[in-house]
């Protein structure tokens, strides 16, 4: 205790300059821990607030019955959208995908893979624009127009997920394939792509997520539709939920507000059991191909 | 698991006279070389026409946009660009309101969110357990799932009030000094409100690729700081940050993008202004004024004049794409892969 001797059992603690590095540290670390936190807690209240407000408004009738009861006509109308969509973006995206890995030196893959990320971030509003000149206008909105501008949308996300699997096939099974005499398309076909179409079906499940919820292209292509029956002919304007949704949040009609809770759940919770569901996936098939 | 059982094919598992099995074999190889000839021609072909199309599409898609501009085009030429008179009755129409909407909102946006996305993405690579961050890294990712006219609906009912009668007294009280931080308004719809929209949009994305850079870092490099005595914030301002900045800095453009192109979640909150406002006042961007107004589009001329707003908007998404994807090719993996 008595004069400069310090305790030796004390513990070490820093002091001045060092101890004031270690506090910012200690702060920083603090800082980034409560970034987290708050999106988190974002997504926390977001999903609340639909589940809490959506689950009031969905029974039996809500999903089998035409509005003003229900919404079944959105439904079956997106679903036929998307469908048509993901018939369209589906082949060709696999097949950019086989041109990238399997053909494309790398003097074609490169501004290849740049047009795959540019139409990626083309707004999906300009998409609208588009299919409005192409197939809407001086003719009439149609479900099927809606569906070509949700394709463009999925093209690259399909492409670029399955390019991403096709590379993590092992070459030894592409020389195997080449060893035996197999011709080159043969091999693709029976050998290469089988091998992934785990990934193939995670990309797809993603890309169909997203344009399940995407509205602006809608809104030029399937906005006027009669939301009390079902529409099976995508050459005409389907309801469709999106759409559906935005149209009631525009009306300010607290008993469509319900409505709107209800679709949202709908939507939310499908997306959200797709992308879960895509990621296991993923993550199986990806772990099949590395120890293969 | 190995395969349940092998079919030899027919030709082999019935063995012929030699000669006969010989000469059938030949002239069905010939047949075969044919069809494999063709096949891979074929299989080629259509890859490289899909491969064709996707460029196709993206220049048929930039100008059916241009096209429908050309009224527009010709009868404001640039000072569209600039003009801040918007009167469809009157067949006024200039572009400033949205633009610069657009630019304050999405702008707004990345600065509320980068510096949260960064501190998300250095929590998710360096501090969390293993654990934590394999739970939290989807959470985040979910963010991004939602699709935007949901995110609106919320903003419009949830959100907005919520602004109007807290978050916008509180800064006009604190931060009131600074004009922009103008009087809170009677509703939440506001450029302000947007732009937290917008932030819950490009969080994710961002920080999930900040994430991906600041696990690429090489151990080696954090351990020697370590070793010099550099606390952890010193070991990511020392190390981490300076490796991965242009990666980071494209990731934010990218996330800018995405901000600025958002048409349906942004129109719901902004409220739809008609003349350049301070934040708290609702306010317009190019992607929202489309949405909103074309619909019920006046005349030819006030289509077209939308038109010519998509213009501008993909060229603003287009270049900063590009300029995302140059800096994440130029620099990204220079002080990464360079160990």
């Amino acid at each position: 205790m008595s004069g400069g001797i310090p305790d030796p059992t004390a513990p070490l603690t820093p002091s001045g300059n060092l101890r004031r590095r270690q506090l910012f540290s200690k702060f920083t670390e603090y800082a980034a821990t409560a970034a987290a936190v708050l999106a988190v807690a974002v997504l926390a209240i977001v999903v609340y607030t639909i589940v809490s407000r959506g689950a009031k408004a969905i029974d039996w009738e809500f999903i089998t019955t035409g509005y003003p009861t229900g919404v079944a006509p959105m439904l079956v109308g997106t679903a036929v959208i998307v469908a048509i969509a993901t018939a369209i973006a589906l082949p060709i995206g696999v097949l950019i995908a086989l041109f990238l890995t399997e053909y494309a030196g790398s003097r074609a893959a490169g501004p290849l893979r740049m047009t795959l990320d540019l139409m990626n971030g083309v707004p999906s509003i300009i998409l609208g624009l588009f299919v409005f000149r192409l197939l809407v206008e001086h003719k009439q909105q149609s479900g099927f127009a809606g569906s070509v501008a949700l394709a463009i949308i999925e093209l690259p996300l399909i492409a670029r997920g399955t390019q991403e699997v096709l590379r993590l096939v092992p070459n030894s099974m592409r020389e195997a394939s080449d060893a035996l005499g197999v011709a080159r398309w043969r091999s693709i076909l029976s050998v290469v792509l089988p091998s992934a179409t785990g990934g193939i079906a995670t990309a797809t499940v993603l890309a169909v997520a997203r344009a399940a919820g995407e509205t602006a292209p809608l809104i030029f292509a399937s906005s006027i539709f009669d939301p009390r029956k079902v529409t099976l002919n995508p050459f005409e304007a389907m309801p469709n939920v999106p759409v559906f949704i935005y149209k009631l949040s525009e009306e300010g009609n607290p008993e469509g507000f319900a409505f709107g809770w209800g679709m949202s759940l709908l939507l939310v919770s499908f997306i959200l059991f797709a992308s879960l569901g895509a990621r296991a996936l993923l993550g199986r098939s990806k772990r099949r191909l590395s120890s293969s | 698991m190995p395969p349940a059982s092998i079919t030899l094919p027919p030709t082999m598992s019935s063995p012929a006279t030699p000669a006969l099995a010989a000469s059938r074999a030949s002239r069905s190889g010939d047949r075969r070389k044919r069809a494999d000839r063709f096949g891979d021609r074929a299989l080629f072909a259509l890859c490289a026409a899909a491969a064709l199309l996707a460029v196709v599409v993206l220049v048929l898609v930039a100008y059916q946009v241009v096209d429908g501009a050309r009224p527009a085009m010709a009868k404001y030429g640039l000072s569209f660009i600039t003009d801040t008179e918007w009167q469809p009755n009157f067949k006024v129409f200039g572009a400033g309101v949205p633009l610069f909407g657009t630019l304050v909102s999405s702008f707004s946006a990345l600065l509320i969110g980068a510096p949260i996305a960064i501190a998300i993405g250095l929590f998710l690579s360096l501090l969390a357990p293993k654990g934590v961050a394999a739970l939290v890294a989807p959470l985040v990712e979910m963010l991004a799932a939602i699709p935007s006219v949901i995110l609106g609906f919320w903003g419009l009912l949830i959100l907005a009030p919520f602004v109007q009668s807290t978050i916008e007294p509180f800064l006009h009280d604190t931060l009131g000094f600074i004009p922009i931080f103008g009087d809170p308004q009677t509703t939440g719809l506001s450029v302000f409100t947007a732009s937290l929209i917008l932030t819950i949009m490009i969080v994710p994305i961002i920080a999930a690729i900040s994430r991906d850079l600041f696990m690429a870092v090489p151990r080696d490099l954090q351990d020697g700081a370590a070793a010099l005595g550099a606390t952890r914030w010193e070991v990511v301002r020392g190390v981490i940050l300076p490796t991965t900045a242009s990666g980071v800095v494209a990731a934010s453009i990218l996330g800018l993008g995405r901000a600025l192109g958002e048409a349906i979640a942004v129109s719901q909150v902004i409220g739809g202004g008609i003349e350049i406002g301070k934040l708290f006042e609702p306010g317009d961007t190019l992607a929202a004024r489309i949405a909103l107004q074309f619909p019920g589009a006046l005349s030819e001329l006030h289509k077209s004049a939308l038109f010519y707003l998509g213009v501008i908007l993909l060229v603003i998404g287009l270049l900063s794409n590009l300029t995302a994807q140059w800096i994440g090719r130029r620099f990204s993996y220079q002080g990464v892969a360079a160990k």
